[in-house]
């Protein structure tokens, strides 16, 4: 029992008369209310305040009396999220960052990453000089110098083995704008060995998404699913990928009382706030949605009139699921029949209802397919193209979507265009650029239409024999853009990979383990760049809504902004010209401004053509008109617009179409961001259509199906008479002998896209959504092993595909597998190990290592291990333990945390860590100073072979290992 | 006069520590200082639930009931504040903190602990200093709530599981909020730091 000694003396009744120059009444009623969660129905609240305790609202430390602090709004740069960052600044530097309670994404919150951003531009473990590898010792040298010196080796390398040998990985922590810029250089320099994250994140769900309904690309948003009655979170965890997600999802769940089921192999911290959680063996998850429909279908429950309007192909679908019976899904995915027909009711009757995804259901060599099943269980349920139901898929970088939309990717030219010669005519139209000088940069016309070598095979190429590589030569040299090594899997054969480069370039704004993990000795380049908090532009969060930020403070110590390193790679090659032949630049800065003008006048194919910077900026300053569910604003200057202008925005800007916050939704008109399937894969199949029928967007002049929007349809339509002069004028040039080819997707005038309109109609057509989709390697999707299963038994009957050669580079899936299951490899590493995010980290987490906020939290790289498992091998909690993996004799020496997490015979690992190697810690091979807080073994030097057959992505979330206790 | 307090919403909190790098973000607090921190209960088992935790501000701080030197006061908004001035390090209240709150900077070789800090709610410090001075933010911090501003970890909180401002505010939006989902377990600590709990 405590005693009180004496009366604590009650002091500081008035702070106002203690501070000098204090104002009274310093908030305004309005933030005093948005404070106090009265507004916004949420936040804690003042209470009741004397006005004499307030003085001007300022932030953090307190600022330098008489020197005026401005507030900037930029974008955290950590999830896809979009949360705007609100930064103080004064005198130039950084001092305070303040909720951001106007943003109707995020409404002032962070998560721990978000929250500390401010130290990624205070940070003394930044980069902060260029850098070469002299005989094995980091070496300062001037930025002029690193140009030259690089540029000269990358037109020694482009005069011996051609232009494919150079690699150019980009970032999606670039802007639109650099990202584009960065694309369309690597076009001038004349590859498609071209990529960025994404081909890691969600590369299967744009390919698996696209070829379904259209686009590849959420079709809801965060807040939409406040509207949801069922929330299935299938292959995600935001509560640790996207926090702020949470905000809306637990919200809804509060609100509308929904069903917030959570199927993941781990009791994550998101199942942790299910009301429903289903565990689930990693890799199965075709088997459980077909599971699912099994009984979707055996009892009726699918919505019958959707599917004959708006589907193709759900019949053939049903042969499949028909296979899939409680019992088989059962002994595949572990997944009791009782839980799962809970599920599948639910998500069929309690509508609507949203399906919500991440790298779960990507990262597998079956990625394509798991999400396309994913798509068939919305379809057959109606659920999508409506309110609060549809594909909520989580994407992972801030402009991750912006940087696939924008073409960082080995399959495409800006904004999906695809590499045919069509393609390449458009952007050298908007570009301003002969096509002949184009593809004179280019070794041959073949390769120009070639899609290139996925990112993660980048080793692969590097290393395999010449002949069995689809270029001339293999590729020499690597130019990094803000993108970890560690992300990749195979690391071992990675490493060696690195070594026998010639030319390795390190562009970021932390040392990355690139410039570790090797032992090269010379060739090697680090280039100091800022983060996005020291630059400017757009960019595009998950729900493909662009948010325009500004520079908070300059590129601190020697960094420059991506779109400036680019335009002096640019110089050096010589194509500095045509590249910013209609962008101004000032001191070797293309502005992003004009950057964006140009992705408009071409981005006609994803609706990119409506967000112009004045659009976006006068966004970013009436954010709080939004609404919170519909992200519409009621009033103001940007009334009856959507937040961000959310791709397809179709048109010009002048015609101020809202965007389109929910895709393929009919219960809109187009202008008001209403849409339908696109028709994207002909008119007709075997007889049957491919258009919709009886379903169309409201108040859409044609009360059916309909193609994709043309010249020739429009003149069959009679409404091309409705095309003014100038548009006329600038189709014939497009069209030059053939107009009636030019299309919604290539007139640059906007012209058909604006008639299709204003008849209410969507420029891209109005067709149905593909069960089977005939262009992949399972039309239908088919549930197939994972190469390294822990179930050889079941690959007799569900085997990977065959060997192929994709990308470029050979898939041997088939043979590694068939040698794992020959080989018994099961037996000698019988625990499944799967991979993912934590909460204070991201991607392979070396800037987030070196933010002192964050490395605190997280200080050890640990295994999760069931204790079923670890008391088999005499493991403790907390204990050192060997992880050794299937190929390479590869081992990690990492900390063990028993828990219940995971089931038994699973292990999991959170791929954030670098800067150990196979049990060596490889901290003195960074450069001095900058090497981050924290380091840890890196999971993907454990992770093994296996690729999906149509992208790509590396198998990442499914391999076997071994435990032992040291 | 409002009555300041902290409330953590437990079946919000997704452990995410936005509101540990705020803190760390607007006050500055080292490595090794902790002001705020979440905890797991049932981690990893069906049932798991997280809260963050740091001083309550309690009613009649039992902190303040120890301390030899009373360096440690209430404000007339409830928030508790101490001043490093008068504090001689000697830990008594964190052996009578039912929170865990106070944290002590290592000196020398000894265990010798160095002068105590804790949050301050954004308050300042209960030092001489003036309120809202440079001075007065290198000893403890933001002063926020001088500017009309709630304490950072709230208000960046993710998922609006961390409330603060005045008690009744809070506790009418917690029990708002319980009533519309149909479940809650608690204001938790309530009971412990302000010997009450909302009735709902």
């Amino acid at each position: 029992m405590l005693i009180k000694r004496e009366q604590v003396e009650r002091r500081r009744g008035s702070l106002a008369g203690a501070l000098p120059g204090s104002t009274s009444g310093g908030l305004d009623r309005r933030s005093f209310l948005r404070r106090s969660g009265l507004a916004a129905g949420g936040l804690a609240a003042l209470g009741t305040f004397s006005p004499g305790m307030l003085r001007t609202t300022q932030a953090g430390p307190p600022p330098t009396p008489g020197v005026p602090v401005e507030r900037r709004k930029n974008i955290c740069t950590h999830c896809s999220v979009g949360c705007t960052v609100t930064a103080e600044v004064q005198n130039g530097v950084w001092i305070g960052q303040e909720p951001s309670w106007d943003s109707p994404i995020n409404r002032g919150s962070h998560c721990s990453k978000g929250a500390s951003v401010r130290e990624l531009v205070h940070g003394d473990r930044r980069v902060k000089y260029p850098m070469k590898l002299v005989d094995g010792n980091w070496t300062r040298i001037s930025w002029d110098m690193a140009i030259d010196e690089i540029g000269n080796t990358l037109a020694a390398i482009r005069e011996k083995s051609g232009p494919d040998s150079v690699y150019w990985l980009g970032s999606t922590k670039f802007s639109n704008e650099a990202g584009y810029l960065f694309r369309k250089f690597v076009a001038f320099w004349g590859t498609n060995n071209v990529d960025c994250q994404a081909r890691i994140c969600h590369s299967t769900t744009v390919a698996g998404v696209a070829n379904t309904w259209g686009y590849g690309a959420m079709t809801n948003s965060f807040n939409d699913i406040r509207r949801s009655k069922t929330l299935l979170i299938m292959g995600g965890n935001p509560a640790e990928a996207h926090p702020v997600s949470l905000q809306h999802l637990l919200e809804g769940k509060e609100l509308n009382r929904a069903n917030f089921i959570v199927i993941d192999p781990r009791m994550t911290r998101t199942a942790a706030h299910a009301n429903d959680y289903v565990r689930i063996r990693p890799g199965t998850d075709i088997a459980a949605i077909w599971g699912m429909l099994w009984h979707i279908f055996q009892n009726g429950w699918e919505d019958k009139e959707f599917i004959s309007q708006r589907v193709y192909g759900m019949d053939e679908t049903r042969k499949e699921v028909a296979k899939w019976t409680p019992d088989e899904v059962e002994r595949v995915t572990g997944i009791p029949g009782e839980q799962l027909r809970r599920v599948a009711e639910k998500f069929a009757k309690d509508r609507p209802s949203t399906l919500i995804w991440a790298m779960g259901q990507t990262q597998h060599t079956v990625g394509t397919a798991n999400v396309r099943a994913s798509c068939t269980l919305l379809l057959a349920t109606g659920n999508v193209g409506g309110f609060g139901n549809g594909a909520n898929i989580f994407r992972g970088h801030d402009n991750v979507q912006g940087t696939t939309d924008l073409g960082l990717d080995v399959t495409s030219l800006p904004l999906y265009y695809g590499l045919d010669e069509g393609a390449w005519r458009h952007w050298c139209r908007v570009w301003g650029v002969d096509y002949a000088w184009v593809q004179s940069r280019f070794a041959s016309k073949q390769l120009m239409e070639a899609p290139g070598i996925a990112a993660p095979r980048w080793f692969d190429a590097t290393m395999l024999a010449k002949s069995s590589i689809g270029q001339s030569d293999n590729l020499r040299a690597m130019m990094v853009f803000g993108h970890n090594g560690n992300t990749i899997t195979r690391m071992p054969e990675a490493v060696k990979g690195i070594e026998a480069l010639e030319l390795l370039v390190i562009v970021d704004t932390v040392p990355t383990n690139w410039s570790s993990v090797s032992q090269r000795k010379n060739g090697t380049y680090l280039l100091p760049c800022g983060t996005q908090f020291e630059s400017s532009g757009s960019r595009t969060n998950s729900n493909r809504a662009l948010q325009w930020y500004d520079q908070v403070v300059q590129p601190i110590f020697e960094s420059k902004e991506d779109q400036e390193i680019v335009y002096l790679f640019a110089k050096k090659l010589g194509v500095a010209d045509q590249l910013c032949k209609n962008i101004a630049v000032e001191t070797n800065r293309p502005l992003p401004e004009d950057l964006l003008r140009e992705i408009n006048r071409g981005g006609w194919s994803t609706g990119y053509s409506g967000q112009s910077p004045e659009r976006l900026k006068r966004q970013r300053d009436h954010q709080g008109d939004f609404d919170l569910v519909s992200l519409r604003a009621k009033d103001g200057p940007c009334a009856g617009e959507y937040y961000g202008l959310p791709w397809p925005c179709w048109g010009t800007p002048d015609l101020n179409h809202p965007g389109t916050a929910i895709l393929y939704n009919n219960h809109l008109h187009v202008k008001d961001g209403g849409g339908a399937f696109r028709a994207r894969f002909g008119v007709e199949r075997n007889g049957a259509t491919l258009l919709a029928e009886g379903s169309y967007p409201l108040g859409s002049d044609i009360k059916d199906g309909y193609p994709e929007f043309t010249m020739a349809v429009l003149k069959k339509l009679g409404w091309d008479s409705e095309l003014t002069t100038p548009e006329m004028t600038v189709i014939r040039e497009v069209g030059g002998n053939n107009i009636d080819a030019v299309s919604w997707s290539t007139d640059l005038s906007g012209g058909i896209q604006r008639v299709a309109l204003a008849h209410g109609c969507i420029p891209y057509g109005n067709a149905k959504a593909r069960a089977v989709a005939w262009n992949l390697p399972d039309p239908v999707p088919v549930h197939r092993e994972p190469i390294y299963t822990p179930r050889p038994d079941l690959v007799a009957k569900y085997p990977t595909l065959p060997d192929a050669t994709q990308l470029r580079v050979p898939n041997i899936g088939f043979t590694v597998q068939k040698a794992a299951v020959d080989q018994k490899v099961a037996n000698r590493f019988p625990l499944i190990l799967t991979s993912g995010r934590l909460v204070d980290y991201e991607g392979g987490g070396d800037e987030t290592r070196a933010n002192i906020w964050l490395a605190e939290l997280r200080q050890d790289m640990f295994v999760e291990i069931s204790p079923a498992d670890a008391q088999a091998r005499g493991i403790s909690n907390g204990s050192w333990v060997w992880v050794t993996g299937a190929e390479n004799s590869s081992k990690a020496r990492v900390k063990a945390l028993v828990t219940e997490r995971v089931g038994k015979g699973v292990a999991f690992m959170p791929f954030h860590f670098s800067g150990w190697f196979q049990g060596v810690d490889q901290r003195d091979r960074f450069p001095q100073g900058i090497d981050p807080y924290v380091l840890g073994e890196a999971v993907n030097s454990i992770t093994t072979y296996g690729y999906d057959p149509v992208t790509n992505m590396p198998e990442s979330k499914v391999t076997l290992c071994q435990i032992t206790a040291i | 006069m409002a009555r300041m307090k902290f409330l953590c919403d437990a079946d919000r909190c997704i452990e995410c520590n936005a509101c540990v790098t705020a803190c760390k973000n607007e006050n500055e607090v080292p490595w090794g200082i902790n002001r705020r921190r979440v905890v797991t209960l049932n981690d990893g088992k069906p049932g798991e639930r997280s809260v963050s935790m740091a001083c309550m501000h309690c009613t009649d701080a039992p902190c303040a009931a120890v301390c030899p030197v009373s360096c440690i006061l209430s404000t007339d908004e409830g928030v508790v504040l101490h001043s490093k001035d008068l504090c001689i390090g000697c830990g008594y209240c964190f052996y009578a903190c039912p929170f865990g709150a106070p944290q002590y900077p290592q000196l020398g070789n000894f265990g010798s602990r160095g002068k105590m800090d804790k949050c301050t709610y954004c308050a300042g410090g209960g030092g001489t200093e003036v309120p809202g001075s440079i001075e007065e933010y290198r000893k403890y911090g933001a002063n926020r709530l001088l500017e009309g501003k709630l304490p950072l970890c709230a208000e960046m909180c993710s998922t609006k599981s961390l409330l603060a401002g005045d008690s009744e505010i809070i506790a009418q939006i917690y029990k708002e909020r319980v009533l519309t989902r149909g479940y809650g377990s608690g204001a938790w600590g309530w009971r412990t730091a302000y010997r009450e709990s909302i009735a709902i």
